[in-house]
């Protein structure tokens, strides 16, 4: 049996990560390592008491950065293979094993959910956005997704190994898909569907603000800091 | 030679800016080769405001007709090269921020 982690970066999720942590253990994912990100409430001891490892960030870091602290942990902790999560309940556990499947029959070393694969209900704004991205990923890149900046995804050991994240906030969803083509991986789109509520709609990727902030950091890491 | 009020502020200014930068020197907060940057575009700006006619000379030989026109387009060239090199400088600062707060989450790990 492969050892699977589940690594979820959390900021202020202290109402939503008991439900995230123990629906991933009854499911029988028992080696989960939550990131609290300097939460201003109480999401580090919540995830404790649901089960989970918590590793705690004494400032924000942003989400990439956490990511990244929870793979390195899985890493340390001798993990097969290693998924990220969302804290705040948007992804389900049902979608779990088809997207660890490929990673675990060793014909995917990476995986990335898709939500545009099935027909999944989208606030038309956040749609026009992702498709924005999406094509963006396509001129920086060369890589034809058909979603972008979901953070459903699961990574051989040996893939988690290589990709190095720099960008510590949001532009790290890019930047998996640009390590992903520059060490070669091989990678599958798999069919997941995500829960929107009002609380996700507002707390998540899909702003302007956000996706310009995501593409501004592209440009100058692409083009100033190499 | 007759200098207007503002060259005299100018000067004053460069004068001023320039023995901040001395003194930063002094406290090692910045290197040699920043001090000499510092010196030569401060040192410009003197030179510029107490020779006017081989400023107007040097714009002219670059194509640009007053003086003052060539000062606004090399600052601002000046300008965006050092917000650049702020943005560099606070983007390493913050991955070393991201390294340190990392490797104090994984050494302290928590667990029921």
């Amino acid at each position: 049996m492969e050892n699977v982690w589940i690594v979820v970066a959390a900021y202020n999720e202290e109402k939503n990560i008991p439900r995230v942590v123990s629906g991933l253990l009854k499911a029988g994912y028992n080696d989960i390592v939550v990131v609290d990100d300097g939460s201003k409430d109480n999401t580090c001891e919540a995830a404790v008491k649901a089960g989970a490892t918590a590793l705690q960030h004494v400032v924000n870091r942003g989400q990439g950065a956490a990511l990244k602290t929870g793979i390195d942990y899985a890493l340390e902790q001798g993990a097969d293979i290693i998924v990220t999560f969302d804290a705040d309940g948007q992804h389900r556990i049902e979608d779990l094993p088809a997207i660890i499947k490929p990673v675990v029959m060793d014909v995917s070393d990476i995986t990335f959910g898709s939500r545009f694969i099935k027909k999944t209900k989208v606030p038309l704004m956040r749609r026009v956005l992702l498709k924005g991205s999406v094509l963006v990923l396509l001129l920086f890149y060369g890589i034809k997704m058909t979603d972008a900046h979901n953070g459903f995804r699961a990574m051989s050991r040996r893939a988690a190994e290589q990709i190095n994240i720099t960008a510590d906030r949001m532009a790290h969803a890019s930047e998996f898909v640009e390590e992903t083509r520059r060490l070669g991986l091989r990678y599958k789109e798999i069919p997941i569907t995500v829960k929107y509520t009002d609380e996700t709609l507002r707390r998540g990727h899909g702003s302007f603000r956000q996706a310009l902030n995501i593409l501004y950091t592209m440009i100058v890491k692409r083009f100033f800091l190499r | 030679m007759e200098l207007s009020a503002l060259q005299i502020i100018a000067i004053l200014f460069a004068l001023f800016a320039w023995s901040r930068a001395l003194l930063r020197l002094k406290d090692r907060k910045i290197s040699g080769l920043e001090f000499g940057f510092w010196t030569v575009v401060w040192a410009g700006v003197i030179a510029t405001m107490l020779l006017p006619k081989t400023a107007e000379f040097i714009a002219l030989s670059l194509g640009v007709e007053r003086p003052v026109d060539l000062a606004v387009f090399v600052s601002i060239l000046l300008l965006f090269y050092l917000v650049f090199r702020l943005y560099v400088k606070l983007e390493q600062q913050g991955q070393e921020m991201t390294k340190i707060a990392r490797s104090i989450a994984i050494r302290h790990p928590r667990k029921k």
